[in-house]
C-alpha cells in the first residue's frame, strides 16, 4: 500500500459567497466522502481562505521575509487535503474522483517514501 | 536479422517487466538479449521461436542482475503488479503480457507526449534517438522526457497490470488515441520535405495488429486497424512521380492496395456492428466508400455524408465539422460546401488549421471568385510547414492566375 495526498484546489470567492445550503451540501459531500472511504482515510482537513495565509522566505543569513498572503495569488487555491492509503494510482484515482470539489478540481500526489 | 525480429520486442519487454518490475532495468536487459542474438545467431543459426528464446535470454539475465546487486541498481520504486506473483524462474510458457506493457505506457495520468514516446520506445523498440526524430525534438529532450515518464510512473506507482473489465473501455480508447496519432502523424507529417512518414505509419499499423491480436473482440480496435489499413491502401498513389500532392480526384486508384482495402472493409462491417458505432468505425467506413469508388466521379457522397452525419453527433469535433462540409460541397455543389464550411470560419480550434482556407479556396476557385481563392490559398500557405503541401497550394495559386490573365483576355 501506498499514501497519497488529494489536494483540494477550489475557487475561494464561490465559497465566499455561497448561500447556507450550498455549504450545508458541501459539508454533506464530505461527510459522505468520509463514511465511503473511511478504510483508505488517515486524515484530512479544511484550510482557512488563503487570506489568513503568511508566506515567510528565509535570505540565507538568518533573516526572513515574512508577507501577508500565500506562496502564490491563484483563482483556485489550496483550501483543504485528504491524505489516503491506496494500492496504486488507478485505486487513488477512484478515491479522488469522489472527493467532493465543486468550485475546482483536486490533485493526487504520492507520498515520498525514505528508505 | 536482429532487426527482422524487432516486433518480438514488445512481447520480450513485457515478460521481463513481469521478473524486473522496473522498466529502465528490464530495457537494459532486452537490449543484451538482442546483442547476444547478433553474436550467437550468425554461428548457431536463428532459433525456431525467436522471440521465447530472446526472452528466456532477458528474463535470466534480469534475475541475475536482481540477485546480485537489487538494491543497489534499483533508483525507482518496483512497479506494482497483481497480488498474485509472478513466476520467479522463467517457465517454458511465457505468458503475453504486452497488453499490460501498453496499458502502462498509455495510462491516462501520462501527458500525452510522454504516452506516444513511452509506445514508440518500449512497445516498437524504437531507440531514444529515433524517438526523438520522429517528433523533431533533440535526443537528450527525447531521453528527458523518457525518463520523467517512467519515473512518474513508479512513483506515481501506476500499476502494470490490465485493467478491470469496468476501466478497460476507457482505457483502451486512451491506447487507441495514441496509436491514431503516431499514424496521423506519419501519414501527413507536419513540416519537412516528405508527405509520409513511413516509419511511422509502419509503427502505428504494427502496434493496431497487435491490439487486434489481443483484442479480438473489441469492435473500436477493429475500426482503427480499419482506418489504418484503408488510409494508408493509397500511400503509393498519394504523390505523383515528381513527388507533388495529388489529391483522391487525381489518384491512379488501379494502384491502390487492394488486399489492405479487402481487409480493411472486412473489418469496418465488423466494427459497425457494435452499437453506437465508434469514432474509428465511423472513419473507416467514409474511407472504405472512397476504397470502394471505381472512380472519383463515381463516388458515393451522399453516403459519406451520412457517415458524417452520425460522426459529427458521436465525435463532434472542428475537423470532423470541417470535412463533414466538405464532403456536402461534392455532394451538392461548391455553393453548399461554402455555406457550410463559412459556418465553422469563427471556429477557434479550427483558426491554425490550413485545411480550412485551402478547402475554401477550392470552392471559390470552382465558383469563379478568383480573387477570394486567392486570398485563401494565401491563407493556407501561412499555414503549413509541409512542403509537399506547400507546392500544392502553390501550383494551385498559379492556376488561379491563368484563369484571371485569360478573363483578361
Amino acid at each position: 500500500m501506498s499514501q497519497y495526498l488529494i489536494l483540494l484546489y477550489e475557487d475561494e470567492a464561490s465559497y465566499a459567497t455561497a448561500d447556507e445550503a450550498t455549504m450545508n451540501e458541501v459539508l454533506q459531500a464530505h461527510n459522505m466522502f468520509a463514511e465511503n472511504n473511511g478504510k483508505a482515510l488517515q486524515g484530512g482537513n479544511a484550510l482557512q481562505d488563503t487570506s489568513t495565509a503568511t508566506t515567510l522566505r528565509s535570505d540565507g543569513a538568518g533573516g526572513f521575509t515574512v508577507t501577508d498572503g500565500p506562496f502564490v495569488e491563484t483563482k483556485e487555491a489550496l483550501g483543504g487535503y485528504y491524505l489516503i492509503e491506496a494500492a496504486d494510482l488507478d485505486e487513488a484515482i477512484a478515491i479522488a474522483k469522489q472527493v467532493p470539489a465543486k468550485f475546482g478540481a483536486v490533485e493526487v500526489r504520492p507520498i515520498m517514501v525514505f528508505s | 536479422m536482429v532487426d527482422a525480429h524487432r516486433r518480438e520486442w514488445a512481447f520480450v519487454l513485457a515478460a521481463t517487466v513481469r521478473v524486473t518490475r522496473d522498466l529502465n532495468i528490464a530495457e537494459e536487459c532486452v537490449q543484451d538479449a538482442y546483442a547476444q542474438a547478433l553474436a550467437v545467431w550468425p554461428e548457431s543459426g536463428v532459433p525456431t521461436k525467436p522471440g521465447a528464446w530472446l526472452t528466456t535470454v532477458a528474463r535470466r539475465r534480469a534475475l541475475d542482475l536482481l540477485r546480485r546487486d537489487a538494491v543497489l541498481r534499483r533508483a525507482l520504486p518496483l512497479l506494482v503488479e497483481d497480488d498474485v506473483a509472478p513466476p520467479i524462474e522463467p517457465t517454458d510458457a511465457i505468458p503475453d503480457d504486452r497488453l499490460r506493457l501498453i496499458c502502462t505506457c498509455c495510462h491516462p495520468a501520462l501527458a500525452r507526449d510522454s504516452q506516444i514516446a513511452l509506445t514508440l520506445r518500449l512497445l516498437c523498440g524504437l531507440t531514444t534517438a529515433e524517438v526523438a526524430r520522429a517528433f523533431l525534438v533533440s535526443e537528450p529532450t527525447m531521453a528527458a522526457r523518457l525518463t520523467r515518464a517512467k519515473k512518474k510512473i513508479a512513483a506515481a506507482r501506476i500499476p502494470y497490470r490490465i485493467p478491470s473489465a469496468s476501466q478497460l473501455p476507457e482505457r483502451v480508447g486512451s491506447i487507441l488515441d495514441v496509436v491514431h496519432l503516431v499514424f496521423t502523424t506519419g501519414h501527413t507529417a507536419p513540416v519537412g520535405d516528405d508527405l509520409v512518414r513511413r516509419d511511422l505509419v509502419e509503427r502505428s499499423l504494427d502496434l493496431a495488429r497487435m491490439l487486434r491480436s489481443l483484442l479480438p473482440d473489441n469492435a473500436d480496435v477493429a475500426g482503427l486497424l480499419a482506418l489504418i489499413l484503408l488510409t494508408d491502401a493509397r500511400r503509393a498513389t498519394r504523390t505523383g512521380a515528381d513527388g507533388t500532392l495529388l489529391r483522391l480526384a487525381e489518384q491512379d486508384r488501379t494502384a491502390w492496395d487492394r488486399a489492405a482495402i479487402a481487409e480493411g472493409v472486412a473489418l469496418v462491417h465488423e466494427a459497425l456492428r457494435s452499437r453506437p458505432p465508434g469514432r474509428y468505425a465511423l472513419q473507416a467506413a467514409i474511407a472504405a466508400v472512397h476504397a470502394e469508388a471505381p472512380s472519383w466521379g463515381a463516388t458515393d457522397w451522399a453516403e459519406i455524408v451520412a457517415l458524417y452525419n452520425v460522426l459529427a453527433q458521436i465525435w463532434p469535433s472542428p475537423v470532423v465539422a470541417l470535412n463533414r462540409a466538405v464532403a456536402i460541397g461534392f455532394a451538392r455543389g461548391p455553393a453548399a460546401g461554402l455555406a457550410e464550411l463559412d459556418t465553422l470560419a469563427a471556429e477557434p480550434q479550427l483558426a491554425g488549421y490550413g485545411y480550412l482556407p485551402a478547402a475554401r479556396a477550392d470552392f471559390l476557385q470552382q465558383l469563379g471568385r478568383g480573387d477570394a481563392a486567392r486570398l485563401a490559398y494565401e491563407e493556407a500557405l501561412l499555414l503549413t510547414e509541409n512542403v509537399v503541401e506547400r507546392n500544392f497550394l502553390l501550383d494551385r495559386l498559379a492556376s488561379l492566375g491563368e484563369c484571371r490573365s485569360a478573363e483578361g483576355v
